[in-house]
Parts: structure tokens; sequence; C-alpha cells
């Protein structure tokens, strides 16, 4: 009865959707607001409505309804609670009951701001919006459903919603679990971090479409969702490092990135999205770009929509993934729907999306953005080149290929460098117009300083020519931004008569975009950090010892001292943990744990490293393999991280200044108050 | 990008090169997806003739590379395998019961998928495996009928057509004995 | 790099010639890690690291835990035993299970597109904007600065020369 009240919900959800869609039309045909208030009210209804079919799902999955198909391959007996609550994105059709909850909660939340001064952007919002979520809830509704049963028919069990003709219900005694891999706790917020970015994108995305529809080509459209597409990039970028870490925790591989096509994906619209970030302030400032923003705003969709699609869909996967998912030609309709409906809008509209002022100086700060630009796209190119390249290699060749690691390193290496190269200088160039001697001016001191530590490095860290540019580009980063709130504070010491701390303080709060997109900044050069150290002196060895004896590996002495294996029932684990002495130098510096754990409802096995961080190295070392025997060999891998630590402390500095970055302004509306009205303003109508 | 300078809008073959390379990338995605979509080839599909070079002390009929076409006018059973696949060594003692049972009247080809040569030896030494065998050169016949995982069986019939496939290990050998069956007189 | 392996197997390979005549008959994985002087596992996954096992997708060898892949290892064991250099390693691997087990498609044929496409691009991309930017910063008829500035941001350029100034003081 609760199932079959659950998908009810859901498919009363897809029709108020539908409607909201095209009773938002119907008001603008007829210009009646009314007919546009009411497709509002609908959009407003569909969260409420999403959020119960989705207790119901949770509801299910926390009490071991096995006979639900989605509840039986997610969750077993033996999982924790809390786990069976999150399993609910641990699926495919959970994950996208999930995603389409969020969508119905942010349009939501959208929908409910004041539109007085954007009333004719509502119903093309609302008509965005509904189309996005009506094809997510089609996909649950016609194709995934997580609600479905097994039944029994003549002996047969067969997947249905509804009771087929003289068929029982099926209850399996316990389900197979969620994938041990999904287990982790950092697996249990990435997921969602990273559909929070995804999702946040639809906002944006749908204001360009209302703007170039509606044909209000101003900057109204990046004034309105400017702190959407900012939390969009916090998701959407915290989610991307949360991946990395558990990567790094749970995969026992010894890194946390390995350029799978399944990362390429999530990683190229933040691409877009960080390009788009920087783009849109010279929109702001100088109303140019306008044609290049609605480009990159598309292009971000049009990537999440994309990526999602290519690895939903079975396209990217691999043979041994129960790919045949039924909803890749739906889904590929929409992926067609959305390109070609937003690219024919932006071609339309081209030409009263021209700029209102000039560049005037290859080096103004606008300029250096559309470098900025030019480098993010150039990492997009190689990226998407490297996803696509497979498909066409099998088509025309029949011939699979893998596109790896080195392919990306040695392209999008330089491209890095080059972005570092960018942010240490860029924040020092004017709008409008700087020549070489005033940049020279601003940053000859950090040049200096960078250059004088990359000499130190030489000497007493590293030969390494990669490693001493990298070093350079970072230490010109951290200090040319440094200098920049040095010297912004004590110039407002000066003219306010502060303290310098206090000079400081204001001045950040004052221009918190700026000064928390230079907090970013600092985060990505130590992220850098972490990067070279992990890419460039990673140290490993590998080989079986006895009771008693040691591994080398740089300065680290390991040494093997006994394994036990046991199994815990309740939790459905099997722990193999081997105890190791760490000796560096001689000096003994505690144990570490690497373990292997057996999951019996899934029957697989997960590699938990044991983990040493220092802000120097991360000594991380995997189990490999033992001997059944006790007191003979056992395997481990042993790595030495240089550095890595630095990815991780950069991604708390990140979160600090995003979070500076986009907390709300006492009035955010009073500063876009005083944009002038566009020329090209047309009616709702049109 | 450009802003200053421009036409009136998009230059047509801009527009004319942006259209091509959507379309051009749908095709491809589109194409991708039907094969993954179709998966496997399908049953009462007319198979291309392929060959195999099977493992040295193999041979058929004195050949150690064998083609499809060599087989017609017999059932051929096509058993994708692998040594460290634990699902396979469930069913290699019957099939080649059933292989010695037809005494030739029904062919069993035995494809090694992602192996390596000196564990699928012993594999083949351990179960006194006699039906020729070889290794899938390549991975091309697995990716030909796109197989989903080992153990995998392909039954054709004296056409060369696709009758039946078999996911997952054969319970027995009687299980075996009536998917051939189906196609004997 | 690879050089220095190279004469590393190189070196050994005498060695092996002996070992090998005697017990070429059951060379063997047992065999492998019976020996002293065998290939070491650091020298194996150095070249694992380079390969890619058609089961587990995208995960390089030298890490992935699955049957297949201790299979695949213990090959590459065996043929550095035999004297066999990387490249000849990878090429085995290469014609017998396909272009996939490589980190990198092979640079032949139509595979070329995936080097050349994008730098191409990329330089492409490069060309027209610094033409544009040409375009853009010639000089023309001279305007006031101030009437292109935008009303609403004039405050943060203002504040920056603002604060030149104050710098160019205290100097």
């Amino acid at each position: 009865m609760i199932v079959e009240f659950g998908y009810g919900v859901l498919v009363l959800s897809f029709l108020v959707t539908v409607y909201s869609g095209v009773a938002a039309v119907y008001g603008v045909r007829k210009k009646s607001a009314s007919w546009v208030e009411s497709a509002r009210r609908a959009q407003l209804l569909t969260f409420p409505l999403i959020s119960i079919s989705s207790l119901v799902l949770i509801y299910l999955l926390v009490n071991n309804h096995f006979e639900v198909s989605f509840a039986y391959e997610v969750t077993s007996l033996s999982m924790p609670a809390y786990l069976k609550i999150t399993a609910w994105w641990g699926g495919q059709a959970g994950s996208m009951l999930f995603w389409s909850w969020l969508l119905s909660m942010f349009t939501s939340l959208v929908t409910l701001r004041k539109w007085d001064r954007d009333i004719e952007f509502l119903p093309w919002v609302i008509l965005v919006s509904a189309v996005t979520l009506t094809f997510f809830l089609g996909m649950i509704v016609f194709f995934e459903n997580p609600f479905s049963r097994f039944w029994l028919v003549n002996g047969n069990v067969v997947e249905s919603m509804f009771q087929p003709v003289a068929a029982t219900i099926f209850r399996p005694e316990d389900g197979r679990g969620l994938n041990p891999l999904l287990r982790h706790p950092g697996m249990v917020i990435h997921p969602p971090m990273l559909y929070l970015g995804f999702v946040s994108y639809v906002i944006p995305y749908a204001f360009a479409m209302a703007a170039l529809i509606t044909g209000r080509t101003d900057d109204r459209w990046i004034r309105i969702t400017r702190r959407w597409s900012l939390w969009a990039w916090l998701f959407l970028s915290f989610g991307l490092v949360l991946g990395g870490r558990w990567a790094y925790d749970v995969l026992g591989w010894g890194g946390y990135w390995g350029w799978d096509p399944v990362e390429i994906a999530a990683f190229m619209p933040w691409l877009t999205g960080t390009a788009f970030l920087h783009s849109v302030m010279i929109q702001e400032k100088r109303g140019m770009l306008k044609q290049w923003n609605m480009v990159l705003i598309i292009l971000t969709y049009s990537l999440v929509i994309f990526g999602t699609f290519l690895t939903r869909s079975g396209v990217l996967s691999s043979v041994h993934s129960f790919a045949n998912s039924p909803i890749g030609p739906f889904f590929m309709g929409f992926v067609t729907l959305t390109l070609v409906v937003s690219v024919w809008l932006v071609i339309k509209r081209w030409n009263e999306l021209r700029s209102e002022t000039e560049m005037k100086s290859m080096l103004s700060r606008e300029a250096l953005f559309l470098l900025n630009n030019l480098l993010f796209i150039s990492i997009l190119v190689v990226c998407f080149w490297g996803v696509i390249y497979p498909l066409i290699s099998e088509l025309v060749s029949g011939q699979k290929v893998t596109v790896g690691p080195p392919y990306y390193e040695r392209a999008t290496g330089p491209l890095f460098a080059g972005l570092l190269f960018l942010m240490a200088i860029a924040p020092f160039s004017a709008w409008g117009h700087s020549t070489l001697q005033t940049l020279g001016r601003a940053v000859w001191k950090s040049i200096l300083a960078s250059l004088v530590l990359t000499f130190i490095l030489f000497f007493t860290y590293t030969q390494n020519l990669y490693a001493l540019i990298g070093f350079f580009l970072v230490a010109l980063a951290l200090f040319a931004t440094t200098h920049e709130f040095y010297r912004g504070a004590l110039a407002r010491q000066k003219t306010q008569n502060e303290n310098f701390f206090t000079a400081l303080s204001n001045l950040m709060m004052r221009n918190r975009r700026r000064y928390g997109g230079y907090i970013i900044h600092i985060s990505m050069a130590l992220m850098a950090i972490g990067i070279l150290g992990i890419e460039l002196f990673q140290k490993e060895t590998q080989g079986t010892v006895a009771q008693g004896e040691s591994l080398i590996v740089g300065e680290y002495r390991v040494e093997y001292r006994e394994l036990a294996s046991w199994g815990v029932q309740s939790d459905g684990v099997n722990y193999t943990r081997a105890v190791l002495d760490i000796y560096e130098n001689g000096i003994y510096l505690g144990q570490l744990y690497p373990r292997i754990d057996y999951f019996y409802d899934a029957e697989q096995t997960m590699t938990i490293p044991g983990q040493r961080s220092t802000f120097r190295d991360d000594l991380y070392i995997l189990l490999v393999d033992w001997q059944p025997v006790s007191n003979s060999g056992a395997t481990f891998k042993i790595y030495v991280n240089p550095l890595v630590n630095w990815m991780w402390i950069g991604s708390l500095v990140f979160l600090v200044g995003i979070i500076f970055a986009a907390w709300p302004d006492k009035d955010p509306e009073a500063v876009s108050a005083r944009v002038k009205k566009s020329v090209s303003q047309t009616s709702a109508a049109d | 990008m450009s802003e200053i300078n421009q036409r009136k809008s998009v230059p047509l073959w801009i527009q004319v090169l942006i259209w091509l390379f959507i379309a051009a990338l749908l095709v491809l995605v589109g194409s991708t997806l039907s094969k993954r979509q179709q998966g496997r080839i399908q049953t009462g599909d007319k198979l291309p003739d392929f060959s195999v070079t099977l493992f040295s002390g193999y041979e058929f009929e004195g050949k150690s590379e064998v083609s499809l076409s060599d087989f017609a006018g017999k059932v051929v059973v096509l058993n994708f395998w692998a040594s460290w696949c634990k699902p396979c060594e469930q069913e290699a003692a019957e099939l080649e019961e059933a292989w010695r049972f037809y005494n030739g009247e029904v062919i069993f080809l035995g494809m090694d998928y992602v192996d390596t040569e000196p564990e699928a030896r012993t594999y083949l030494k351990k179960f006194q495996i006699t039906y020729p065998n070889g290794p899938d050169l390549r991975t091309s016949l697995s990716q030909m009928f796109r197989i989903t995982g080992v153990p995998e069986t392909y039954f054709i019939d004296q056409q060369g057509v696709l009758y039946y496939i078999k996911v997952g290990p054969f319970l027995s050998i009687d299980e075996i004995k009536s998917i051939i069956e189906q196609k004997l007189q | 790099m690879i050089n220095i392996i190279l004469t590393k197997h190189f070196l050994r390979i005498t060695g092996y010639t002996f070992l090998l005549a005697i017990s070429f008959a059951s060379i063997s994985t047992h065999f492998a890690y019976a020996q002293d002087d065998i290939p070491t596992d650091d020298e194996v996954n150095e070249v694992a690291k380079g390969l890619y096992c058609p089961v587990c997708e995208n995960t390089p060898l030298d890490v992935c835990p699955t049957e297949a892949c201790k299979q695949w290892r213990n090959v590459i064991r065996t043929q550095l035993a035999e004297g066999k250099t990387e490249e000849e390693i990878k090429q085995y691997f290469v014609d017998y299970y396909g272009d996939r087990v490589l980190a990198e498609p092979p640079r032949t044929g139509l595979n070329w597109l995936i080097y050349v496409l994008p730098p191409a691009l990329i330089l492409l991309g490069a060309v027209w904007l610094f033409k544009n930017f040409q375009a853009w910063t010639k000089p023309k008829v001279v305007e006031s600065v101030s009437i292109q500035e935008r009303s609403d941001d004039s405050s943060t350029d203002k504040y920056i020369s603002q604060l030149e100034e104050e710098l160019k003081k205290r100097n």
C-alpha cells in the first residue's frame, strides 16, 4: 500500500510539473498574469510532493522492504540505519529521485524571490526548470522506478510496479547491500555535493534562457544569479575535492585523481563554470563579453547534462556493469533538446548581445581574464576530446582504446601552469587599461621573492625543472596575492587612520567578492603544492616480508609485526588487519594498520590504507596480500606522497574563501538598482 | 567571443560549423548508445565469419587456426571463460563431458577471455579439456559479441545462426544437452 | 628513465640465460617467486603502471586487485625474467589483448587525431584571440575612459588608483 502511495505521489508530482510548464507558456501567450501565477504555484507544489515520495522511499529502505527491488539492491540487514538513508542516492533510480528533489527545492527557492522588477523572466524560468524536472521525473516514473517490486508468477520472479495477474509478492531474505566502496563517509556526502553543484547550475541557465527568450539581454540575469552560480561552483568544487579524498582513502591506489572518464565528466562543467565565474565580472564591470557569457553558461549546463548522460546511460562504462539502462534514448532526446534550443537561441540573439565598451589594452584586467578563459577552455578541449575519442575509435576502427593519465597530464600541465601565472599577476592589472610598466611596478617584489625561494629550493629540495617552475609559480601566486592584501590594508590604514588589522578586516568586509576570490586563489596555490608533490615526487615500493622483516622507502622503514583476521557478523564485514612499526631515520614514529575489509553481503573487498600525514609527506601503506598460514609473509605496497596534505589544507582554505565571497550581503539588490535599464528590453510576450 | 568588429550576426559558415559539430557529436554518441543498448549479437542473427587461433597443443582437423565457416553444418557451442573466473570452474567438467558425448557431431569452442597463458593452461589441464580452445586475441571476439562477463555461452546452429545465449555457468550437463538437442534433427 | 631500466635488464640477461637454460621447461610464477635475483615487485609495477586490464577498466594494472590483474603481473614478472624489455612486454599485451591495454592510444593511423587535434584547436583559439586583441587595441578616436566606465564599479578602480597613489607617496 505504502509503495503504491509513494509511486502515486511521484506520478502526481510529474503531472504537476508538466502542468506548471504548460501553464507558464500559456500565460505568456494569453498575456495572463494569473496563468503564470498558477504555474508558479504548481512549481512550488512539486517540492512537497517529491519530498513525500522520497520519504516513502527512505521508509522502505530503512525498514528492509526487500520486495522493492531498489531496496534489495542498495540495502541489507547488516547495514546501519544512517547508511540505509544515504542509500537513497546509492543507486541509479534513487539518485535520480534525489536529484529531482534537489532540483524542485532550488526552483522553489528561486520562485519565492521578489519578482517585481523581473516579472518578464518568471514564466520562462519556470518553463526551463519545469522541462528539466519533467525530464528527470519522467525517467523515474517511466524507466527507472525506485518503487517497482518483485513478484512471483508461476515460480518465476519478475519485477514490476503493479501486481501481475495471479502473482504474489516476493520478498528476498536479505538485500544485496550498498556497494562497499560507497559506504565510506566521504562517499556518503560526495555525490550529494556534486549533485547540488550540478543542480544549482540549472538556475543560472534558466535565467540565461529567460534573458535570451525575452530579449532582455543586459546583465540583469547575471546579477540575479550571481550568488547561485557562486554556490553552484562551491558545491561542484567541493564535490570534486571530496571525491578525491574518498578515492585517496578507499580506492587504494595511492592517489586521488585517476583521469577516469567518469571523473572528467564531473570536472568539465567545473572548468566552464570557473571560466564563467571570471568572465561575468567583465560583463558586470565593463559591459563586455555578453555573448561569451551566454556561451559559457550554456556550455556549463550542457556539460552537466551531457556528462550525466554519458556516465548513466552506459555509453562510457565497462562491459561488466549492467549498462543496459533503459533511460538511454530518452536521456539522449533531452540532451539533443537542450543543445539545439540553447544554441539556436544564442545565434538568434547574437547581435543583441553586443559589448557596450571596447577592449583598451592587452594587459588590462579584462584582457587577462580572456586569457584565463582561453586556458580553461583549452583544458576543456583536452578533456572533452579525451573522453570522446575512444567512442570514435571504437566506432570507426572497432578497436577500444584507453585514454589515460599520461595524455591528460602532458596536455593540461602547461595550461595549469599558465593559469597559476595569470592568477598571480591578474589581480594587479586594472580594469580598462594597464601597461607593462604599471604591472611590473606592482609585481616585481613578488617575482623577486619567488625567485629567491626557488633558488633556495633548488639547493635544498629538488633539481627537477618542472618542479622548480611549478614551485616558482605557486610562490608567485602566494606572494602576489598576500601582497595584494597587505598593500590594500596599508593604504586603508593611511587614509582611514585605522590600525593595520582593523584596516585589513574592513577592507575585506567591504569587498567580499574580491577578497573572497583572493582567498580562493591562495587555496588553489596551496592545492597546487599538493599536486606537484604527488605528481613529481611520489615514491613507492612493494614487497613481501615475513614477520619482523622490514621494507624501506625513502627515509622510512616499515617493519611488519603481525596480522590478524576477524569477522564481525553484526557489521557483515570481515577485517584483515596488519600491524606495522614505522621508523624514520631509525626513530620510532608509531604504528600503522592497513587492512582489507571483506563485505559478506556484497562479496566484495575494500583496501583501506594505513596513513600517516604530515605537512611534509604522507606515508600511505596498503596491504596487498597475505599468506593464510600465520607468521609467513604478507605483501605491502608503500607510497610516500610528498606534500599531498596541502591539497586538503588548500581545500579547507578554499571553503573559507568561497563562503566569505558568497555570504549574503545586507541588501544584494541595492547595488544592482543603479544599473541602467537595457535598451533592448521587450515585453514578455515577445 | 568576438564583440567588436562583428557583422550583423554570426557568420553563416560558423553557424553551419556549429550545427555540424553538434550533429556529429549527437550521431557519435547516439550510435554508441544504440550499440550499447543492443548489447550482444541478438539470437536469430546470422553470424559473420570469424577465425580463432588455438592454443598450441589444440587443433581441429589438423589446423591450429579455425574459422566459424569450417564448422558449417554443425551446431557450435562457443564458450567464453577465463582461468580467474570461479563460476567457470563449475561448468568446465560438464562442457568437456558434453563434448565427448557428441563425439565431434557438435563443435565446442572455448574462448579464453582476458587471461594469461600459463594459468589458462593449468586450468585446461586441471579440467582435462580436449575441445578446441584458444585465446581471445585483442579481445576482438568478446567485443564482437559484447559479452557481459564470463562464463557466457553462445549456441550457433548448422546454418551459422545464433539461437541461444547462456549467461553464467550451466548447472548440469542436461542443460547443455537440452539446448543442443533443439537443433539436432 | 626507460634507458636506465633497459640497461638494468640488459645486465641481467646474461645471468638469466644460464638460469633459463636449466629450468626452461618449468618457468612459472612459482619459479619467479622462488628465486632471489628475479624481478622485484617494484620492477614489475614499473611496467604494470602503464598498462590497463580490460576486466577493470580505467584502473592501472599496478594497483588493480582483481585475480585477472594478479595473473597479468605474474606474466610481466616472467617476461622480465626472460629478459624482455618494457616495450616488448607492452607489445606482447597489445598483441594479446588489443590497444586498450595501453594508457594512451598508440601513435598510429586514426589515433593521431587525439594528439594533434587539441593542440591545433588551442593554437587556433590563441591566434584568433590575439588577432582580436590587436584589432581591439588599435588606436581609435580617443574617447574619455570615464564615459566608458560603468557607474557602479568605478569605485573599485578609483580605489586602485588611490591605492597606487598612497604607495607612491610612501616610497
